[in-house]
C-alpha cells in the first residue's frame, strides 16, 4: 500500500453511464492484476474504491460507473486536477490459477479488473476468453479493447440486443481450464453454480478503511473471516460460503 | 520531558496522541506506510472472551463529516490476541500499549482483564462499556452508572494495570457515569465512544446498515465529544482521554483546552491512514503560532472560562 496524490490525464464519458479515469503518478505500489485503488474525493468522508483496469510506468486505468454523488462528482473533474490515492490495495488475481485457457466473466464494470488480467495472461502464454455481460446494447462497452488484445470476446445482453441473449452463463458452455469472474454477487454465485472449474471471484463490498484496519469489510469464509479489503477482494471459489 | 510529553496514569507518554481502538487494527497496516513507535501508544481492537465473528455486512455507511459502523466486536478472542496478534505487535512497536476489552457480563470482562494483566506489552486496560453495536451487553454498562460502577470494580480487582473505563456518549448525564466509575476505582476515563445513528437507503427504502443502526463518529461528533470531556474533566479528579472526531493538531490542542490529558483518533485514520504521524509532526509549529510551551500546561486551559 501506497498514498500519494494523482494527477487526472483524462476522464472521458464511454457510454450514457460509464467513465474511463486515467491517473498519473507513482503507480509502484499495483502490482498485480486485480488489486484496487481508494479515491479521497473533496466533500465525502469515506474513500471511494475502484479496480485497476490497467497499468503502464507512470500511470493506470480506472472504468468506473456514475451510480451516486461520489462518481457524479469524480466525472465532473477535469484533467489537471488532483487527488489523494491509497494504491495497491487487495491481493488481485493468481495467473496460474485458472489453467491455460481461462475464462474471464465480468458484469458490466466488473471488466474493468479482468482486462488487466487478460494482458498479464497473455504475457504468461495463457489463451483466456473474455465473456462480457451487460443489460442491454447501449451499455455496452470495452468490448473492442478486449478484442484488440487478440482473443476472442463474447457479449451477452440480458435483453439480446446485442451478442448472446440471456446472462454471462448461457456463454459458458464450452471447455475450458478455469475462470475469474468479477460482477454482482449474484452472478458471481451463478457461475460458480454452472461451472465446476477452478475459479478465481472478485467482491465489492462496502468499505470503510480499504486496507484492513477496521473490520468493515469481513466476509465469513471456509477459511474463517477475511477482509474483502484486504484478504480479498479476489476469494477462490472454494473458501467462498453463500449467503441462503 | 519534551515539549509533547504528557503522562497518563504514572505511565510516560511522548506525545498524546493515541489510535483509537477499532480504527487501528493491531498496528501492522499502519506500520506499512510509517514507523509507528511515534505513536504516543495506541489502543487494539476491542477483545471479548471468545471469539466473534461480528456483525453481517453492510457494516458501514457514510454520512455528513463522518460515518457509521456496525462491526460488532469482531475479534479473535482473547487467547489468540494474546498469543499470535501481541507478538506480531511486538515486533513493530516496542511501547506499552491499550488494551481494549469487551464483554457481555461482569464476569466476562473481568475475565478478558485478567489475561491481559499478566501481559507485559499491555500498558493500561481500557474498558469498553460502551459499544452500540452489539445487542444485549457492552453499551448496556455504560448507560447505567450503577452497572458501570460494578465492571469497573470487577476489573480493578483483578489487575494491577491502570484501568480506563471508555464511556458512551449514549445518555442524559454522562458526568453521573463517569462519577460512577470514578469512585469505583477506575484510574482514567476515555470519552466518547460513537453515538447511535443510523442511514436509509432511499431506493431500497431499508437501512443501510445491516444491524439498522450503527455508531458515528467523525468529525461530525467532535463538538458532541469536546463538551462531554469539558463537563467530565471538571467533575472528576482523574485523567479523562478525549476522542471523537479528532483530525488535526488544531483538534488536539482544543481537546486539551476542554480537559483532556491525551486524545484518542479513530476514524480519520481509516481515511488518511498517516493522520496520527501527521497530527504529531504538526503539533510543534501549532503550539509556536499559538505561543504554548508545552501540552501539559494546556490541559484543562479553558476551565472556569
Ligand atoms: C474492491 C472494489 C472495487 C470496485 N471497482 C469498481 C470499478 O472498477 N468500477 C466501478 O464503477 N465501481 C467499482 N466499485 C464500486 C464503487 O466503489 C462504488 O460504485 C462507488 O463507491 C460509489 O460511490 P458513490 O459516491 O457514487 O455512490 P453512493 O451510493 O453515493 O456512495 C455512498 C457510500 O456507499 C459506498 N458504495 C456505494 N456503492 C458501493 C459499491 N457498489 N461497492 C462498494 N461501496 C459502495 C460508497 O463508497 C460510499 O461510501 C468497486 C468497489 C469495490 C469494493
Ligand atoms: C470501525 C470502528 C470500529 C470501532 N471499534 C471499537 C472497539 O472495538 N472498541 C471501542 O472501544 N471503540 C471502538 N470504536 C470507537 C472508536 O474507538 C471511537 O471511540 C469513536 O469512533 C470516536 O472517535 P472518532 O470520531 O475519532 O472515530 C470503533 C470505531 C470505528 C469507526
Ligand atoms: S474496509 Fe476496513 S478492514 Fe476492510
Amino acid at each position: 500500500m501506497k498514498q500519494g496524490q494523482f494527477t487526472i490525464l483524462e476522464n472521458t464519458a464511454l457510454t450514457g453511464r460509464v467513465s474511463r479515469l486515467r491517473l498519473g503518478g507513482d503507480v509502484s505500489a499495483i502490482v498485480r492484476p486485480g488489486q484496487f485503488v481508494d479515491l479521497r474525493l473533496e466533500g465525502f468522508f469515506l474513500r471511494r474504491p475502484f479496480s485497476v483496469c490497467d497499468r503502464d510506468d507512470a500511470s493506470f486505468l480506472l472504468l468506473y460507473e456514475r451510480v451516486g454523488r461520489g462518481t457524479e462528482l469524480l466525472s465532473a473533474l477535469p484533467p489537471g486536477r488532483t487527488l489523494d490515492v491509497l494504491t495497491g490495495l487487495g491481493n488481485g488475481f493468481d495467473p496460474e490459477h485458472g489453467g491455460d485457457a481461462p475464462l474471464l466473466i465480468a458484469g458490466g464494470t466488473g471488466l474493468s479488473p479482468l482486462y488487466g488480467l487478460a494482458k498479464a495472461l497473455l504475457k504468461r502464454g495463457k489463451s483466456p476468453t473474455a465473456i462480457l455481460g451487460f443489460n442491454t446494447a447501449s451499455e455496452v462497452f470495452f468490448e473492442e479493447d478486449f478484442a484488440a488484445l487478440g482473443i476472442e470476446t463474447l457479449v451477452c445482453t440480458a435483453d439480446g440486443s446485442r451478442g448472446l441473449p440471456g446472462f454471462v452463463t448461457a456463454a459458458m458452455d464450452r471447455r475450458h481450464t478455469g475462470f475469474y469472474a468479477c460482477g454482482p454477487e449474484a452472478m458471481l454465485r451463478a457461475v460458480c453454480e454452472t461451472s465446476p472449474m477452478p475459479g478465481e471471484l472478485s467482491f465489492d463490498q462496502r468499505m470503510g478503511c480499504g486496507f484492513g484496519a477496521c473490520m468493515g469489510c469481513t466476509v465469513l469464509t471456509k477459511k474463517g473471516p477475511l477482509r474483502v479489503c484486504r484478504d480479498g477482494p479476489v476469494l477462490d471459489r472454494e473458501d467462498v460460503l453463500w449467503a441462503d | 520531558m519534551g515539549r509533547l510529553s504528557v503522562s497518563l496514569c504514572g505511565i510516560g507518554l511522548d506525545n498524546p496522541v493515541i489510535p483509537a481502538s477499532g480504527t487501528f487494527g493491531y498496528g501492522y497496516e499502519f506500520a506499512e506506510l510509517y514507523d509507528i513507535n511515534c505513536l504516543g501508544t495506541f489502543s487494539f481492537k476491542g477483545t471479548t472472551l471468545h471469539s466473534r465473528p461480528g456483525n453481517p455486512l453492510p457494516r458501514i455507511a457514510e454520512t455528513a463529516s463522518g460515518m457509521l459502523n456496525a462491526v460488532g466486536l469482531q475479534n479473535p478472542g482473547v487467547d489468540r490476541v494474546i498469543s499470535e496478534e501481541l507478538p506480531k505487535l511486538a515486533e513493530c512497536f516496542h511501547k506499552p500499549v491499550i488494551a481494549n476489552v469487551s464483554g457481555f457480563s461482569v464476569e466476562e470482562y473481568a475475565e478478558v482483564c485478567r489475561r491481559f494483566d499478566a501481559q507485559p506489552q499491555v500498558g493500561w486496560l481500557e474498558v469498553n462499556v460502551s459499544c452500540p453495536n452489539v445487542h444485549d451487553g457492552g453499551m448496556s454498562f455504560g448507560t447505567e452508572p450503577k452497572a458501570a460502577a460494578e465492571v469497573t470494580r470487577a476489573v480493578r480487582a483483578v489487575t494491577s494495570k491502570p484501568v480506563i473505563m471508555k464511556l458512551s456518549p449514549n445518555v442524559t448525564d454522562i458526568v453521573a457515569v463517569a462519577k460512577a466509575c470514578e469512585d469505583a476505582g477506575a484510574d482514567a476515563l476515555s470519552l466518547i465512544n460513537t453515538l447511535m445513528g443510523m442511514r436509509i437507503d432511499l431506493r431500497t427504502r431499508r437501512p443501510v446498515l445491516a444491524n439498522r443502526t450503527g455508531g458515528l463518529s467523525g468529525p461530525a461528533v467532535f463538538p458532541v465529544a469536546l463538551r462531554m470531556v469539558w463537563q467530565v474533566s471538571q467533575a472528576v479528579r482523574i485523567p479523562v482521554i478525549g476522542l471523537g472526531g479528532i483530525q488535526s493538531a488544531e483538534d488536539v490542542i482544543e481537546m486539551m483546552l476542554a480537559g483532556a490529558s491525551a486524545v484518542q483518533v479513530g476514524a480519520a485514520n481509516l481515511v488518511n491512514p498517516c493522520t496520527c504521524r501527521d497530527i504529531i509532526r504538526a503539533l510543534p509549529g501549532t503550539m509556536d503560532r499559538l505561543q504554548i510551551n508545552t501540552l501539559q500546561e494546556i490541559i484543562g486551559g479553558s476551565h472556569g472560562q
